[in-house]
């Protein structure tokens, strides 16, 4: 369908998903897993973004931080309290991967706001590789530590008797949707973001709402810019609550 | 033909899945209006309380984000 709107010439000059096509970076034959797409660089430039943030940023280690450093710290602080707050004393062992993918998702996303960037984060296949890492991690972690404990997680001990099968049947489906929700929640919020960015940006090719459109287009890369880090927070914060879960399974 | 019936059909299905966003809308304006007049009566509780707020609101968005996702799969996918 995408390319009939090509073809046709009648409607937008370009389509607004034609921005999260994957390409190879170099000559165009076909994808394979080893080819080097637009995804693969733009993943990378996240990887030397972290780097360069973290590593670089506090290799001096100044007691007077410079910005660098500071910005630095307030994220690890950040993420570090979270995950206090959130699982516990006992969870903080599991801190430097949540902090790996606050980090990599909040970079993903403020490089893919920049003119002519990709976002990783758009796609699902990239998403959905995170959280099943997460699902599986902490379900196995879950089964470790509590053996079969952790199956109480699905047996509300609270609830009257009569009530527990029905809401063991809910949560055992809340709990293999999970990872069906927490990938397509930062995939489907990233891509609708920058695909109403391009609709509007269609919009500013007919000259009466031109500006009108433009006005539009910048208030939408406001809301984005935030969206971006609160897509990445809710990420973090609800995989510690899976780890929380996975931790301490009882109601 | 037949064709265009099924592709009416996948379209109508898109803009129908759309009015799911509209119940998510719903849902996270009630659970952050919620939170705001909570936060007002009792303000020096609500600092501690954002994470909840932010849970609570990615639990109301996810049943959206689920109907924009079989919208686009109407649209691309099907």
């Amino acid at each position: 369908m995408a390319d009939e709107a090509h073809s046709e010439g009648t409607g937008l000059v370009f389509h607004p998903m034609d921005q999260f096509i994957v390409k190879p970076l170099f000559g165009d034959g076909p994808i394979h897993w080893y080819t080097i797409t637009n995804v693969t660089l733009w993943m990378a430039l996240a990887v030397v973004g972290v780097i360069l943030l973290l590593v670089m940023g506090t290799r001096r280690r100044a007691i007077v931080p410079t910005r660098t450093q500071s910005i630095a710290e307030l994220a690890y602080g950040f993420i570090y309290k979270m995950v206090e707050d959130v699982t516990g004393k006992d969870g903080l062992k599991y801190f430097p991967y949540v902090m790996t993918l606050f980090i990599f998702i909040v970079f993903a996303n403020f490089l893919g706001l920049l003119p002519m960037a990709f976002t990783p984060t758009s796609h699902i296949a990239v998403t959905a590789v995170m959280a099943m890492a997460v699902f599986l991690g902490v379900t196995i972690l879950g089964f470790v530590k509590n053996g079969a404990g952790f199956l109480g997680l699905f047996w509300v001990a609270s609830a009257p008797l009569a009530l527990r099968p029905i809401l063991a049947l809910i949560e055992v489906i809340s709990y293999f949707v999970r990872p069906v929700s927490h990938s397509i929640r930062l995939a489907g919020n990233m891509m609708a973001g920058h695909a109403v960015i391009k609709v509007f940006a269609g919009f500013a090719a007919i000259t009466a709402i031109a500006p009108l459109s433009i006005a539009a287009i910048t208030a939408m890369y406001g809301l984005e810019i935030l969206v971006s880090f609160i897509q990445a927070y809710v990420f973090t914060i609800l995989t510690c609550v899976y780890l929380k879960d996975a931790l301490h399974p009882a109601h | 033909m037949e064709g265009d019936i099924v592709q009416m059909g996948a379209y109508i299905g898109a803009g129908l899945a759309c009015m799911g966003m509209g119940g998510a809308a719903v849902g996270v304006g009630n659970v952050a209006g919620n939170f705001l007049s909570g936060a007002l009566r009792n303000p020096s509780a609500a600092a501690g309380q954002t994470a909840t707020l932010f849970i609570g609101i990615a639990f109301a968005e996810a049943l959206g984000i689920f109907s924009f996702l079989v919208a686009l799969l109407l649209m691309f996918a099907v």
